[in-house]
Formats: structure tokens, C-alpha cells, sequence
């Protein structure tokens, strides 16, 4: 039983209950055909728009650096900090992490390639390119499964006990999000698991520890010694000024990411849903495992267009610029087979990706029954909950959620 | 067509080039280029570490993409069409261009609908003082690269370029002696001919020059096409004829017929004493070749597309450290099925000569689509490391595990 189909069991609907084999099969076959119609048409324009991107990017990068060098001025700082944030944005998302999913690898250009392409991250490109295209992207919001859910260290599922250490994921979800690339870093080498297992790491790990370990350095020795040294007299604000974009850029990337899966309306998946999973339950699962952000052009571009998320996780290999352009085909797909379509404006969704970090760090329905009026009575409960042994947690759960129930008939 | 890939010529003196530069190639692997002292280096490194993980040339190739030591390019100058399906292109080469011998080509690398495409042209241009070089393209009816040079280039365009290479070039004259030539063009074949010829005559407003340095040869032209506004360079071959530097037999498939090699005595009554240079389809060479080995006479031979002797099986082929699965068939070499499949492989000339593809064969066999000879990989029985095998000429044989 999916994660899905229990929900629908406890009074919540079953997205895809109306749907029959069929369905899916027919669901499937209409993607492979978008797919295919973008595949065909594939050329020079959108060679031009990449080689377009990539060029904007590196003059941004190249004036931002100069203007930086004087970055003990005032205005200089700002300016140059806005476009290097800006560059460090665009190099992430729109270049590294599409190029890195091979959506240009068809154009042949051994300096475009996903098995070429290098970008300005804490993870070497390899590593990255097994975390989250192979993992992630083959087992999107699969639980235990996909470590981009949560990276491995969140509550993200009613249907996940709850447990006292599970009250502090606010907070290390904001700093993951500040220090976002080096969270990237530690989940792709599994870090977690592997301190754990102390002696038995293996040589794999070993051996890719020290790749990041090198690229770290090399990161670190770029923004933090070499700028600031060749910035002279403004060698702290320039400093100052590549570790603000740095963080501008990881706070970004990571708002984008959890709107990508992690907004209420989004769907989770148990373990045992993907056995045997076919192509076209492949595609569900990614239509309704992903949630889009809705704005204008610059908006998509700066989000690398994972504000199409939907699409992305559909076709992730497909050049970023058609995402946009296929959009609409996708959403009348959805539409026709009665599915939710998950697209919001960019605070919304972080507002709700961040609301459902906060309420599953909580047990289940406390936040939903609290109000101003039984705020003592519930920080008790959460009190007795955190100090408390599991039969406590289960007996005052319990509570919590018959009360839920009854705050929201009411 | 000509879309000019050069094929091996069927002289000798190419093989032993060929083993050589294998050689080079395995040798060359161990030994470095850079500098590591002084002042020079230590700016690089510093420059290297300011603009990790790119390099100081991503950020240069923004502004002087044809300067020293960047990957070598060039910019379109001008496009001038030579007949109806023909152009050639003035290009100015990147600051690296280190010349040619005439009679060589080029290998070009453009994009066509955005995907990146190598091709060789012969170099057609005489002595130039302002360094540009020229190239003659023929659109061939159902090409990709050719067609797109001939009508869609755009002055400005950037191509990528690689050195000027080949064997189809004069023979040095021996002091004292006169070298008797016979050129056998057909279609564009004419391009790597005229390249010579417009070196040793060069052309000016005042006419054909004939320097001291080309006095010592006697060359004859039969240039065989299949109409006359067909033909490519005529007037510079009339042109030449003319000033009395070379004899011109043109031959037109519609007002002579079909060229029969039977008269080719009757055409070149001197045949015995002259070396023969053949550029052409295969077709042409093929029965050229046989008309010579019979008679003994000297060739060299230039051909513009491999032709498949044998297909093979076909096959899985494996990429090992990509971790990239093909299915290839047995007809087409599994260079060109791998990049399809958007696999991002060593390429060099696609003919089998230049080497620049060569890959490890661990396991498994491939089928040189040339000679249908077999190459064949078992671990633990044939060399350690894996066979090297070219991508560009061989086909799947089964399936192949390559170490890339």
C-alpha cells in the first residue's frame, strides 16, 4: 500500500484513485510524445540560449570580481556582492545543475557536457551527478529512499513517528539552507552513515571523502584567500562580500529546492509502493512528487528553471529554456486526468514547505489543535512528550490527533 | 559526395605514418608540457586558482577567442560562391595556425543546428599576406555539415579548426630534375589540387605568376565532372592553362561520356613518366588503382568518405568508467552511434588515420569497416590494459566493453 492509499484509508483522498491502469498507460504515452516532440525540434536556438546563459554568466562573474576589488567602498560592495550573488545563482542552477543532468550533451560541445562540467559547489560534479540523478531523480520522494526528502535528517511524513529530536529540524533546516552546498556535500557522501560506521567505512568512501575534501579547499581558497588577497586593502570586505553571495546563493538554491518537493499538496512514497513500479507508475509518481513555482522569465531562469520542477522531474533531461514552453501541455495532461497540478507563487510555496518543516517537527496535530487558548495545556503536553518514554508519546499522540479531528470538523 | 573526408591514401609511406603515430600518441601520454617555475607559472597558478573550477581561458575565450594558446579557431571573414552548390570561405585562423603544406585540408568543427560536427576540407587558398585561409565546400544533396557551410554561414561565424594535415602533397622537386605530374580530379576533388597548384602559380591582378621555384615542373589536369557549370575552379584552371602552366584536359560526363580509363593513354601519351595524384570518389580511385598496379605506375590517392567493406555483428557496447550502455549496430563505427546516444567520445580525423579516437578494448570485438578485419579483446589473454582500438573506423562485433 502506498503512502497514498493508507492517507485515503484515514479520511484523506487517494489522488489517483480514479485512475485505471489504462490511464496511467495512457498518461504515459502523451508524455513520451511531448517528450519526443521537444527531442525533435531540438537545435540551434537552444544551442544559442545556453551558450547565451553561460556567457552572461561569466561577464557577470569577471565585473562583479573587478568591481570587488575596490569593495572598500561602500557602493562598490553592494554592487559587486548583488552581481556575484547573482552569477554564483545562475553558474548552480540554470548552468551546472542542468548541464550535470546531461540536458546539453547533445550538442556535442566537449566544454558543454555533462561528463566534462565542473561547476562552483562543494560537491564534485561525479558525486553529485549519483546522489541526484541516479538516486533522487529515479526514487523522487520515495521515503528512506530519496535522501533530497529531508536529506536524511528530516521528519517529512505524518506517517514517520514522531520523536523528540525531530523539535530542532527548524533549525537545521535553516542552516542547512545557509550552509546549503556543504549539506549537498555531506549527503552525497552519505556522511551520516558513514561516521557511524566508524572502521568499516569503505575505500569508495574514503576515496571520494578526499575529492570533496579537495574541492572544499579549492572553493575556500578562491572566495576567501586568493579575491580578497588580489582585493589589497579591501581584502575583509571582499572576503565578506564572496561569503554573503556564497550564502545568498545556498539560501536560494535551497528555497527553490524544498518548493520543488516539499510544499503541502505534494505527495511521499513508502518503500515497499516502488516494487516492481512500471514506466508510466514511474511518470506518476514524478507528477505528483513535484511542485512548480509560478512567475515571470526571470523568475524560471533564475530558479534553473526548476520552478518547473514538474517537467523537470518528468523529462530531466531535457534542455531547461523548454520547460517553460511544454508547461502548458503538461498542466492540460494533468487537467484532463484530474490531477493536482501544484503550482504557487515563490513565497507561497516556501511558506508552506517551511509551515510543514515546522508542524511535522511538532507530533502530529498539535499544531492544528493549538490556538491562544489551550497554548499552556498543549506546551505541556509537548512538554510531557519530549520528556516522556514512548507509551507517553503514544497515549498524548493519540490525544492529539482525536482533537485535530475534532478542530477541523469544527 | 566530397564531403571531404579524406580517406587513407593507398600509399605506403601512410601506413608507416599511421604506426608512428600510434606511437606518439602512447608515448606522448607520460610526459608533461607545463611549465612549473618561475614568475610566468606562478601567475598562472594564481590566475588557475582565482577562477576554479573553470580556467583562466573560459574567461578569455569571452574576449579573444583567436588569441596565443587558446584552442585553436576561427572566425568566417567572408562567404564566395564558386557555382550553384559550391563556396568557398576566408577564414581567419586563430593567432596558434601554424601553417600548411598545399594539398592538405582542415578539419572544421561546426554547429550545425547546435550540434557540434567535424569535417575536413582540403585548403584551397594561394600565398596570402594577410594569413587567412580558405576552404571550398561543395553542399552535397542530402549532407548536413556541407549544405550548412555552402548556404547558412554567416560572416563572423566562429569555427573550431584543428593543425592542417595529410599526405596529399608535392613531392619535393630532385635538383636538376623535371617532376611530372598527372592531377586526376573528380568534382570537388579538385579542391586539394587547386590548393597546389595556386601555391606553385600563384595568382595576381596581373595574371599567373610562374616563380622560379615551380619551373621545374610539368603538370597535367584531367578534371573530370559531370557538366561544365559543374565544375569548381575552372577558370582558375583555364586561367593557368593559359599562361602555359599546366596542360588542361577537362572531361564532362554529359559532352564526353563517362571517362573510360582505357583512354587514359590516348589523353596522357607521357602517362609512364609521371606520378599520378587522384582525388575523387571511390568509384574512380578504386579503378585508377587497378589500372596502375597493373601497368606499375606510381599513385597517391586522396578519398573523401570511408567506404564499409564489412558490417559487423553489432552489439551492447559498454562505457565503462561513463557507465554508459549503447546499443550499436554493425554498420556505422560506434564513435558515431555512441555520440548519437549523447556519449561524449576522442574524435580526430573519422577515417582511421589520425589515431585521436583510439580507446581500450577490454572485452569483446570489433569490426574495422574498412577491411572487415577483427579485433578481438579477452582479459587475462590479450594485453593487459585493453586493445586500442579506432572508434571512428570500427564497428560493434558483439558486445564491447571500452574503458572510457
Amino acid at each position: 500500500m502506498t503512502t497514498i492509499q493508507k492517507k485515503a484509508t484515514i479520511g484523506q483522498t487517494n489522488p489517483i484513485a480514479h485512475l485505471s491502469p489504462e490511464d496511467i498507460e495512457l498518461i504515459a504515452k502523451e508524455l513520451d510524445d511531448i517528450r519526443q516532440s521537444v527531442i525533435d525540434t531540438r537545435g540551434e536556438r537552444d544551442a544559442r540560449y545556453i551558450r547565451r546563459v553561460i556567457r552572461t554568466q561569466r561577464q557577470l562573474e569577471l565585473g562583479s570580481r573587478v568591481v570587488l576589488l575596490a569593495s572598500l567602498f561602500p557602493p562598490a560592495w553592494f554592487v559587486g556582492t548583488v552581481g556575484l550573488s547573482v552569477s554564483k545563482i545562475l553558474e548552480n542552477m540554470e548552468i551546472g545543475h542542468n548541464i550535470l543532468h546531461g540536458q546539453w550533451d547533445w550538442m556535442r560541445d566537449p566544454k558543454i557536457h555533462s561528463t566534462t562540467w565542473e561547476w562552483d559547489h562543494a560537491t564534485p560534479a561525479d558525486q553529485w551527478k549519483h546522489s541526484h540523478n541516479e538516486l533522487h531523480h529515479t526514487y523522487t520522494n520515495v521515503i528512506g529512499k530519496d535522501n533530497d526528502l529531508g536529506y536524511g535528517i528530516m521528519r517529512v511524513d505524518e506517517d514517520q513517528p514522531w520523536h523528540p529530536a525531530h523539535l530542532g529540524q527548524p533549525l537545521w533546516n535553516f542552516l542547512n539552507a545557509v550552509f546549503f552546498e556543504y549539506g549537498v556535500a555531506a549527503y552525497d557522501l552519505e556522511l551520516r552513515g558513514n561516521l557511524r560506521r566508524g572502521k568499516q567505512r569503505t575505500e569508495k568512501f574514503r576515496r571520494e571523502a578526499r575529492a570533496v575534501v579537495r574541492k572544499i579547499r579549492k572553493q575556500v581558497t578562491k572566495d576567501y584567500v586568493v579575491h580578497p588577497l588580489l582585493s589589497g586593502p579591501s581584502f575583509l570586505p571582499t572576503m565578506l562580500a564572496n561569503f554573503t553571495a556564497n550564502t545568498v546563493r545556498n539560501v536560494w538554491a535551497h528555497s527553490v529546492i524544498m518548493c520543488g518537493h516539499f510544499p503541502e499538496g505534494v505527495e511521499t512514497f513508502e518503500k515497499r509502493s516502488i516494487d516492481g513500479e512500471t514506466k508510466p507508475e514511474w511518470y506518476l509518481r514524478q507528477m505528483l512528487g513535484s511542485a512548480n513555482i509560478s512567475g515571470s522569465k526571470l523568475m524560471h531562469i533564475m530558479t534553473g528553471n526548476l520552478s518547473h520542477q514538474i517537467e523537470h522531474h518528468l523529462f530531466p533531461d531535457l534542455p531547461s529554456n523548454r520547460y517553460r514552453e511544454i508547461a502548458p501541455k503538461v498542466k492540460a495532461l494533468f487537467e484532463r486526468y484530474d490531477l493536482a497540478y501544484c503550482a504557487r507563487p515563490l513565497p507561497q510555496q516556501v511558506y508552506s514547505a517551511w509551515h510543514k518543516v515546522v508542524r511535522l517537527s511538532l507530533p502530529n496535530g498539535w499544531l492544528d489543535s493549538t490556538n491562544a487558548r489551550n497554548l499552556p495545556i498543549q506546551l505541556k503536553r509537548l512538554y510531557q512528550m519530549t520528556t516522556g518514554g514512548p507509551k507517553v508519546r503514544r497515549a498524548l499522540q493519540a490525544r492529539l490527533v482525536q482533537e485535530q479531528r475534532r478542530a477541523l470538523a469544527a | 559526395m566530397f564531403a571531404a573526408n579524406k580517406n587513407l591514401p593507398t600509399d605506403s609511406r601512410v601506413a608507416v605514418r599511421n604506426a608512428s603515430s600510434l606511437e606518439d600518441m602512447l608515448n606522448g601520454m607520460s610526459t608533461s608540457i607545463a611549465p612549473t617555475r618561475g614568475w610566468r607559472a606562478r601567475a598562472a597558478r594564481v590566475a588557475e586558482a582565482a577562477t576554479t573550477p573553470l580556467v583562466p581561458a573560459d574567461f578569455l575565450d569571452l574576449f579573444a577567442p583567436l588569441r596565443h594558446g587558446a584552442d585553436l579557431r576561427g572566425r568566417v571573414e567572408s562567404v564566395h560562391p564558386e557555382t550553384a552548390d559550391a563556396a568557398t570561405l576566408v577564414i581567419r585562423p586563430g593567432a596558434d595556425w601554424a601553417g600548411h603544406v598545399p594539398g592538405q585540408y582542415v578539419r572544421i568543427g561546426v554547429d550545425v543546428d547546435g550540434v557540434r560536427c567535424w569535417r575536413a576540407y582540403s585548403l584551397t587558398h594561394g600565398p596570402r599576406a594577410d594569413g587567412r585561409i580558405s576552404i571550398t565546400v561543395k553542399a552535397v544533396p542530402d549532407g548536413t555539415v556541407s549544405p550548412y557551410l555552402v548556404r547558412r554561414t554567416q560572416r563572423g561565424t566562429l569555427l573550431h579548426l584543428e593543425q592542417a594535415d595529410g599526405e596529399f602533397v608535392l613531392p619535393t622537386p630532385r635538383r636538376g630534375e623535371t617532376t611530372r605530374l598527372l592531377f586526376v580530379t573528380a568534382g570537388s576533388g579538385i579542391t586539394p589540387v587547386i590548393g597546389m597548384l595556386r601555391n606553385l602559380y600563384p595568382s595576381t591582378d596581373s595574371g599567373v605568376l610562374r616563380p622560379a621555384r615551380s619551373a621545374s615542373y610539368d603538370i597535367v589536369v584531367l578534371h573530370v565532372a559531370p557538366s561544365e557549370p559543374d565544375s569548381i575552379f575552372l577558370r582558375d584552371l583555364r586561367a593557368l592553362e593559359a599562361a602555359g602552366a599546366i596542360r588542361l584536359v577537362a572531361r564532362y560526363d554529359d559532352e564526353h561520356g563517362v571517362l573510360d580509363l582505357a583512354d587514359l593513354d590516348a589523353i596522357v601519351p607521357d602517362l609512364a613518366g609521371r606520378t599520378t595524384f587522384a582525388c575523387g570518389p571511390a568509384g574512380l580511385l578504386d579503378a585508377l588503382a587497378a589500372h596502375h598496379e597493373e601497368r606499375g605506375l606510381p599513385l597517391l590517392t586522396e578519398q573523401f568518405r570511408v567506404s564499409t567493406l564489412v558490417a559487423g555483428e553489432g552489439g551492447t557496447v559498454t562505457f565503462e568508467r561513463q557507465g554508459v550502455d549503447v546499443e550499436c549496430d554493425g554498420a556505422r563505427p560506434i564513435l558515431e552511434q555512441a555520440e548519437d546516444a549523447g556519449v561524449l567520445l576522442p574524435s580526430g580525423c573519422r577515417m582511421g588515420i589520425c589515431y585521436t579516437c583510439v580507446l581500450p578494448l577490454r572485452e569483446g570485438a570489433v569490426r574495422d569497416l574498412r577491411t572487415g578485419e577483427l579485433t578481438t579483446a579477452v582479459p587475462g589473454e590479450t594485453v593487459s590494459g585493453g586493445v586500442p582500438v579506432q572508434t571512428c573506423i570500427n564497428a560493434a562485433a558483439g558486445p564491447c566493453l571500452l574503458d572510457q
